[in-house]
C-alpha cells in the first residue's frame, strides 16, 4: 500500500515557483530521506505537504493513505497521521508543554474516535515517552519551546511525535544544530516508531543523520526537482562527491 | 559616590563654556524695519523680487497665523516671545553674483566655522583623514544661508550637469517657479501650525533642492545655517523633491554668535520622495545653547515633515541635536506609497538649561510600510529631555511595520528624561513595537573603562558615544565626525 | 417635577442640588463643605473632553449626553448574585450596601457600609481623591451615597473579601457614585476580590471611587473583575498610598460595559514599597475600554511592575495609557510597565500611550508596547499538531492572557480571574459560531 504519493507537484512561494514537479511515492512501512543542498525547496517540500499558509500548489497532486492530502486542513492532515518536525520549531510563549501536548494528544484521539486522556493518564504517558527521550520532566510545566536550547527544542518535536503516533513523519532538517549526543537520541526516537505501520520522510541537507536513521530509499532535490533516487548508499556517495556532481549528470 | 560626582563634573567641564561658534561677524548688514505685520510681508516678498501668487501665498499664512495660538503641549518651558521685538529680515548689504564675489569676511566667517565655501574637499580641521577615517573624502556641495539669504552655492554647476537644481529657494522662485509653485506647502501647508504659518508669511531663504528621475546625486548636499545679527529671527525653508528612482544624501548644520537675547529659529523642511527616491536627510543642529544659567540660546521651533508618495520610496532623518535653548521638532513621515519606508535616528543632548522636546510621527497609510524610529536622549546639568513620538496605522496600510526604540541617560540627579510615545492602530495586520528604557551610565561600566587605563573623560566619551552609536553609524561620514566632536567626547576605539 | 431626565454635567449638578440635604451626612459640616467643593469643582471643569490630553483617547460624550436618574431599586427577589470567592463578602445593590445580604460575620477586621460610617470618616474620606483636576472624583465626592469601609488593623491577616456590585435598574437609566475606602494598617495583608454585574439591557452608570491606604509592611491585593452590562458605563478611578515596605497588588478586567474608564492612581510613598498593576481588557463589537495608570515613584528602593494585555474582538477600542513618574528622591527605583494588544477583527482599534518622567538619575526603568494580531506561524505550529483552527486560536488568545494573569500574588484572586478570561473568550466564541 502507498502511504504518500506525489505527482508532477509544483508550488510557488510570493510568486516564486520553488517545487518544479515533484514524483515521489512512500510505501507503507518504509523510511524514505531527501537531500539536497540550501535552496532547493526541501522545507517547501515539507510544508507544503503540511499545509502552510502562503505556499502556493500550482499544479500536481498529493495523496495521503488514499486521501487528496492538499485539500485538507493543516489539522485534519494532522488527524490523518500525518506529522511534520519543524526545522525551527515555533516559540508559544504562555501556552504550556503539557497543556499544548494533552490538547493535542486529545483532538487527535477524538478525531479517531477515541477518549480524552485525563490529566493523570497523560501525564503518565508523557513521562513514559520523555525519559525514553532523555527530557528533563521540567520541560512539560514550561512554554511551549520557550527558552529551549537548540537541541532541547528538536526533542521535543520528537517527544510529540512519541506521543502522537503519526502513520507517517516528516522530519525537516531535524538533525541541524545537534551535537552527536542529541542526534543520538532523536535518531533512537524515530527508530522506535519504525515498523511496518509507519512511514517517514527524513529531510536533511548532510549524510550524518543517516548513519543513526538508515533509510530504505533515498532521493536528490535539486531546484525543485527529484534529479536522482537510490539506495542508502547513495547518500554515501553523495557525501563523497558532492550534490554539484549529481547535478552535473542530471 | 565620588565615580558618580565626578562623571556629573566631566560632563559639565567639557560641555559648559566651550561654545566655540559663538563669534560675530561685523558686515554691514540690511535690515527690515523691527516688527511683524503685513508690510512687512510685502517688504520680504518685494526685496526677494516674487512673482504675485507667493505674496499672496505669505498674506494668506499671515492672515492664518495671526488666528493661531502658540502650542503649548510640549514639556518646555519659556517667557512669552514678543513677535514685535526682532527683525524679519537681515541680509548683508552686497548681495554676492558669483562665488567669487563673496564679501570676504563672509569667506573668513565660513572658514572659521570650518565650512568650505570652495569648491574643493572638505577643507575644515575636522577632515576624516586627520580623524582616521578611510580614504578620500567626497566633495560636498554648499549653500550657505546668512541670517536671511543665501550668501554662496557651491558645485551648482557641476550638479546641473546631472540636471540637478541645488539653488537658494529665493533663486528656484526665479527660475524654476513651475517646481517651487507645485510643491510649496504641499507637505507642511500654511496653517499646519503656528510656527509653520509663521514661517509660510516671512520666510526669507532655504535650500531647493530637485533631483531628476533616475539620477543618483553625486555628492553630498548641504545647507549651514548662520544667524548673526542680533534681534534677527531665521526663517529658512527648505524643499527638496526626489524624483521616480531618484537618490540624495542632504546634510544641514548651524550655528550662532554667543548672546544674552533669545533668538528665534522656525524652519519649515518639506521633502517629497515619488516611486523608488530615496531622501537622507541629516542635520547637526549646534544653535547657540545660551550660558550655564539659561540666559540667551535659539530657540529652535522646526517643522520638518517628508512625503514618501512614491512606491518603495523611502525617507530617512538623521538628527543630532546637541545646541539650542529649547528645541521643538519632530521630522515626519507621511508614508503614503506602499512599501515606503520612514526612518528616524536621533540623538538629543540636554545640558545646563536646555530643554528639547523632540521626536517624529510615522503615519501609515500606504500597504506594506514601515518605519523605524531610534531615539537617543542625554541628560545632564538641569536639562530636560523629551522624546515624543507618534505612530499612526490607517486601516488601509496593511502589513505595516514599525519598530521603536527609545533610551534615555540620566547624567547628575538634577536633570529629567521623558518619554511621550502615542500608538495609534486601527489596521489588524499591522505590527507596532516600541521600547524605552531609562538608566545612567553604570559604575561598573566606567570602573571596567578605568581599569583598562582609560581617563574618567575617556571613559564617560566611551559611554555616551556607544549609547548613540545606533545613530551616529547612520550619517554620512564628515558629519559623524562633527558630531562625535560635538558631544564633546573623545573618539579613540569608537567611531563607529 | 419634570419628567424630562437633565443630561449631562448640568443633570448631575441639578441632582446635587435637590439632593444635597439628604444625601448621607449632610449635617456634618466637613463632609458638606467637601461635597460643596466637589461640586464647584464639577461645576467648572464639567464632563472631560477628548481636548484633554488624559482624554485624548477615550470620548465621554455618549455619557455626558444621557440623563442619568437615582436608581429606585425594585424587589430583590430574583437578584442574581454572582458566585462569591471567599467567605467574606459586601454586596452593594445599585451602589448601595446590603447588610442582609452580605455575609461578614467572624472576620476579624471592621468592614461596614460607608452611609453608617461616615461621621468618623473625617480626615479619611478625601485624603486621596481631590476633587480639582479630577472631574469623576469631582462627581463621585458630589453624589455618593455609599461605599465600603474596611479597616484591617496592624499584623492582621484579613484572607479574602467579596466585593460584590450588582445594578437593578433596567427601567430609565440610573448612576451612581460609590465611595470606597480601604486601609491596612502596618503589616496587615488583605485580598478583595471586585465583581461588578448587571442585567442585560440595563444603562447605568457606575463611578466608583476607592481610596486605599497601604501602611508599611502591609500588602493588598485588589483585583476587580468589571463585567458590567453591556450597555453600562463604568467610570472608575483608584487612588492608592503605598508607605514603607507595604505592596499594592490592582488587578483589573475589564470585560463588560459599553464605555469603561478604570484609571489608578498609586502613589508611593515610603523607600521599598511595592506596586504591581495588571490587567486585561476583553472587547468585542460595541465596546470601548481605556485602563489609564499613573504611578508615582515618590520614594527611593521601590519597585513597580505593570502588565497591560488587551484582546480586540468586533468593532471595539482599547485604550491604555500608563504614566510613571520618578521624582527626584526616588533614586533606585525599578520600574517597568509593559502592554500589549491583539487584534482579532479588522474593525478594531487599539490606542496605547506609555509615558516615562522622571528626574531621577539612578534608575532603571522601562516600558514596551507591542500590537500585532495572532502570529499566524504558531497558529498553523498548533494545527499541524492536530489542534482545531478555533481551539488553536484560543489556546494562543489565553496565552496572550496569562503573563498578566500571572503578575497576580493571590491564587484565589488568580484563578477567579482566569475564570473570568475563560468565560469571555467562550462568549465571543459563541457569538462567533
Amino acid at each position: 500500500m502507498t502511504m504518500l504519493k506525489i505527482e508532477g507537484l509544483t508550488a510557488e512561494v510570493d510568486g516564486k515557483p520553488i517545487l518544479q514537479g515533484i514524483d515521489l511515492e512512500i510505501p507503507l512501512g518504509e523510511l524514505h530521506a531527501i537531500m539536497g543542498p540550501n535552496g532547493s525547496g526541501k522545507s517547501t517540500l515539507s510544508y507544503v505537504l503540511a499545509g502552510r499558509e502562503g505556499y502556493e500548489v500550482t499544479g500536481g497532486s498529493a495523496t495521503f493513505a488514499g486521501q487528496d492530502l492538499l485539500a485538507m486542513e493543516p489539522e485534519q492532515r494532522a488527524a490523518a497521521g500525518l506529522f511534520l518536525a519543524f526545522q525551527y520549531p515555533v516559540e508559544l510563549p504562555g501556552v504550556g508543554n503539557a497543556n499544548f501536548l494533552r490538547t493535542a494528544l486529545n483532538a487527535l484521539r477524538r478525531s479517531r474516535g477515541e477518549s480524552d486522556l485525563d490529566a493523570m493518564q497523560f501525564l503518565k504517558l508523557a513521562r513514559e515517552r520523555m525519559r525514553a527521550l532523555h527530557m528533563p520532566e521540567d520541560m512539560l510545566k514550561r512554554g511551549v519551546n520557550v527558552g529551549f536550547s537548540g537541541g532541547e527544542k528538536k526533542r521535543n518535536e520528537v517527544l510529540q511525535m512519541a506521543l502522537l503516533g503519526p502513520r507517517m513523519a516528516i522530519l525537516d532538517e531535524t538533525d541541524s544544530g545537534l551535537d552527536i549526543d542529541a542526534l543520538r537520541i532523536v535518531a533512537d526516537g524515530v527508530n522506535a516508531l519504525r515498523g511496518p505501520e509507519f512511514s517517514a520522510l527524513v529531510i536533511t541537507h548532510y549524510q550524518r543523520l543517516l548513519d543513526y536513521i538508515v533509510p530504505d530509499r533515498v532521493h536528490v532535490l535539486i531546484g525543485g526537482r527529484i534529479v536522482k533516487s537510490g539506495g542508502p548508499e547513495l547518500a554515501q556517495e553523495l557525501e563523497a562527491s558532492g550534490y554539484a556532481s549529481v547535478q552535473a549528470a542530471a | 559616590m565620588p565615580a558618580v560626582t565626578e562623571t556629573i563634573d566631566t560632563v559639565q567641564s567639557v560641555t559648559e563654556g566651550a561654545y566655540k561658534w559663538g563669534f560675530q561677524t561685523d558686515i554691514e548688514m540690511d535690515f527690515a524695519p523691527k516688527g511683524l505685520n503685513e508690510d512687512i510681508v510685502r517688504f520680504i516678498s518685494k526685496k526677494k523680487n516674487e512673482p504675485e501668487w507667493l505674496l499672496e501665498w505669505r498674506l494668506k499664512a499671515f492672515a492664518l497665523w495671526k488666528k493661531m495660538e502658540e502650542p503649548r503641549w510640549a514639556a518646555v518651558s519659556y517667557p512669552p516671545i514678543d513677535y514685535q521685538d526682532a527683525y524679519y529680515y537681515a541680509a548683508p548689504k552686497e548681495g554676492p553674483k558669483s562665488l567669487d564675489e563673496v564679501d570676504p569676511e563672509l569667506l573668513r566667517t565660513y572658514e572659521k566655522l570650518g565650512i568650505p565655501l570652495k569648491e574643493q574637499a572638505w577643507l575644515a580641521g575636522v577632515s576624516p583623514q586627520q580623524e582616521g577615517g578611510e580614504g578620500r573624502s567626497m566633495p560636498i556641495a554648499v549653500d550657505a544661508v546668512f541670517d536671511s539669504v543665501s550668501v554662496a552655492t557651491t558645485f551648482k554647476e557641476r550638479l546641473a550637469k546631472d540636471g540637478i537644481i541645488f539653488c537658494p529657494i529665493s533663486e528656484a522662485v526665479q527660475d524654476h517657479p513651475d517646481l517651487v509653485r507645485q510643491y510649496l506647502g504641499s507637505v507642511v501647508p500654511q496653517g499646519d501650525n503656528f510656527y509653520a504659518a509663521l514661517n509660510s508669511a516671512v520666510f526669507t531663504d532655504g535650500s531647493f533642492v530637485y533631483i531628476p528621475k533616475g539620477v543618483r546625486c553625486p555628492m553630498e548636499l548641504s545647507t549651514y545655517f548662520r544667524i548673526n545679527a542680533k534681534s534677527t529671527g531665521q526663517f529658512e525653508r527648505t524643499l527638496i523633491i526626489a524624483d521616480a528612482g531618484s537618490h540624495v544624501s542632504y546634510l544641514e548644520g548651524c550655528t550662532a554668535p554667543m548672546r544674552d537675547e533669545n533668538q528665534l529659529h522656525a524652519a519649515v523642511v518639506e521633502l517629497v520622495a515619488l516611486d523608488d527616491a530615496t531622501i537622507k536627510y541629516s542635520t547637526v543642529q549646534n544653535w547657540y545653547p545660551g550660558d550655564a544659567e539659561g540666559r540667551g540660546g535659539i530657540y529652535n521651533f522646526v517643522t520638518k515633515r517628508a512625503q514618501c508618495r512614491g512606491a518603495r520610496s523611502k525617507v530617512s532623518w538623521t538628527q543630532v541635536e546637541t545646541g539650542s535653548a529649547i528645541t521643538w521638532k519632530y521630522p515626519s513621515c507621511i508614508l503614503l506609497g506602499d512599501d515606503s519606508v520612514g526612518e528616524f535616528y536621533s540623538v538629543a543632548i540636554t545640558n545646563n538649561r536646555q530643554q528639547a522636546d523632540t521626536g517624529t510621527k510615522m503615519i501609515h497609510l500606504g500597504k506594506r510600510t514601515t518605519s523605524t524610529i531610534v531615539s537617543k536622549g542625554i541628560s545632564a546639568g538641569r536639562g530636560q529631555n523629551t522624546y515624543r513620538g507618534l505612530v499612526r496605522i490607517a486601516p488601509a496600510a496593511s502589513a505595516a511595520r514599525n519598530f521603536t526604540q527609545c533610551d534615555s541617560l540620566l547624567i547628575g540627579d538634577q536633570c529629567g528624561a521623558h518619554t511621550v510615545p502615542y500608538i495609534e492602530n486601527r489596521c489588524i495586520s499591522a505590527k507596532v513595537e516600541h521600547e524605552a528604557t531609562t538608566s545612567r551610565i553604570a559604575e561598573d561600566q566606567l570602573f571596567y573603562c578605568r581599569s583598562r587605563g582609560l581617563t574618567q573623560e575617556d571613559a564617560v566619551g566611551l559611554i555616551v558615544n556607544g549609547f548613540c552609536r545606533e545613530v551616529l553609524k547612520e550619517l554620512p561620514m564628515e558629519f559623524a565626525v562633527e558630531a562625535q566632536k560635538l558631544l564633546q567626547i573623545s573618539l579613540e576605539g569608537s567611531v563607529g | 417635577m419634570n419628567a424630562m431626565v437633565q443630561s449631562g454635567a448640568e443633570g448631575f449638578l441639578h441632582r446635587f442640588e435637590g439632593l444635597r440635604a439628604r444625601l448621607p451626612g449632610a449635617r456634618l459640616p466637613w463632609l458638606a463643605a467637601l461635597r460643596e467643593g466637589a461640586a464647584e469643582a464639577f461645576r467648572v471643569q464639567g464632563f472631560p473632553t477628548r481636548r484633554q490630553e488624559a482624554w485624548k483617547y477615550t470620548d465621554l460624550r455618549p455619557v455626558a449626553e444621557a440623563g442619568f436618574d437615582e436608581p429606585l431599586t425594585m424587589l430583590d427577589e430574583g437578584l442574581a448574585l454572582p458566585p462569591g470567592h471567599g467567605t467574606a463578602r459586601a454586596v452593594f445593590v445599585d451602589g448601595r450596601f446590603r447588610a442582609e445580604l452580605s455575609t461578614l460575620e467572624g472576620i476579624g477586621f471592621a468592614v461596614s457600609g460607608l452611609a453608617a460610617a461616615l461621621p468618623g470618616l473625617e480626615g479619611r474620606l478625601g485624603a486621596l481623591a481631590h476633587p480639582q483636576g479630577q472631574p469623576l472624583a469631582a462627581l463621585n465626592t458630589m453624589l455618593f451615597e455609599d461605599g465600603l469601609v474596611v479597616t484591617v488593623p496592624a499584623g492582621i491577616a484579613g484572607g479574602m473579601l467579596d466585593l460584590v456590585s450588582v445594578a437593578t435598574e433596567t427601567e430609565r437609566p440610573a448612576a451612581f457614585h460609590p465611595r470606597h475606602l480601604i486601609r491596612l494598617e502596618a503589616g496587615a495583608s488583605l485580598t478583595i476580590i471586585e465583581t461588578a454585574t448587571g442585567p442585560e439591557g440595563a444603562r447605568y452608570l457606575h463611578n466608583p471611587v476607592f481610596e486605599i491606604e497601604v501602611a508599611e509592611g502591609a500588602t493588598l491585593v485588589h483585583a476587580r473583575l468589571q463585567q458590567e452590562a453591556p450597555r453600562a458605563f463604568q467610570l472608575a478611578t483608584v487612588y492608592a498610598s503605598v508607605a514603607a515596605g507595604g505592596t499594592y497588588d490592582n488587578f483589573t478586567l475589564n470585560a463588560g460595559g459599553r464605555l469603561v474608564r478604570n484609571e489608578i492612581h498609586t502613589t508611593l510613598t515610603g523607600p521599598k514599597a511595592a506596586c504591581h498593576m495588571n490587567g486585561a481588557q476583553l472587547l468585542g463589537a460595541g465596546q470601548h475600554a481605556d485602563t489609564t495608570t499613573f504611578l508615582d515613584h515618590a520614594a527611593p528602593d521601590c519597585a513597580s511592575r505593570q502588565t497591560y494585555k488587551t484582546v480586540l474582538a468586533g468593532k471595539s477600542r482599547g485604550v491604555f495609557q500608563g504614566k510613571i513618574l520618578v521624582r527626584q528622591v526616588a533614586q533606585r527605583t525599578d520600574g517597568y510597565q509593559m502592554n500589549q494588544a491583539l487584534l482579532l477583527s479588522p474593525e478594531a482599534e487599539i490606542d496605547s500611550k506609555p509615558q516615562l518622567e522622571i528626574y531621577a538619575d539612578d534608575v532603571k526603568c522601562s516600558h514596551g508596547a507591542t500590537v500585532g494580531e495572532l502570529d499566524a506561524e504558531q497558529l498553523f505550529y498548533l494545527r499541524t499538531r492536530g489542534i482545531p483552527e478555533a481551539r488553536a486560536r484560543s489556546m494562543l488568545v489565553e496565552a496572550f492572557l496569562t503573563e498578566a494573569v500571572e503578575g497576580v500574588n493571590d491564587a484565589g484572586a488568580r484563578s477567579a480571574l482566569q475564570a473570568a478570561v475563560t468565560g469571555w473568550w467562550e462568549k465571543q466564541a459563541e457569538a462567533a459560531a
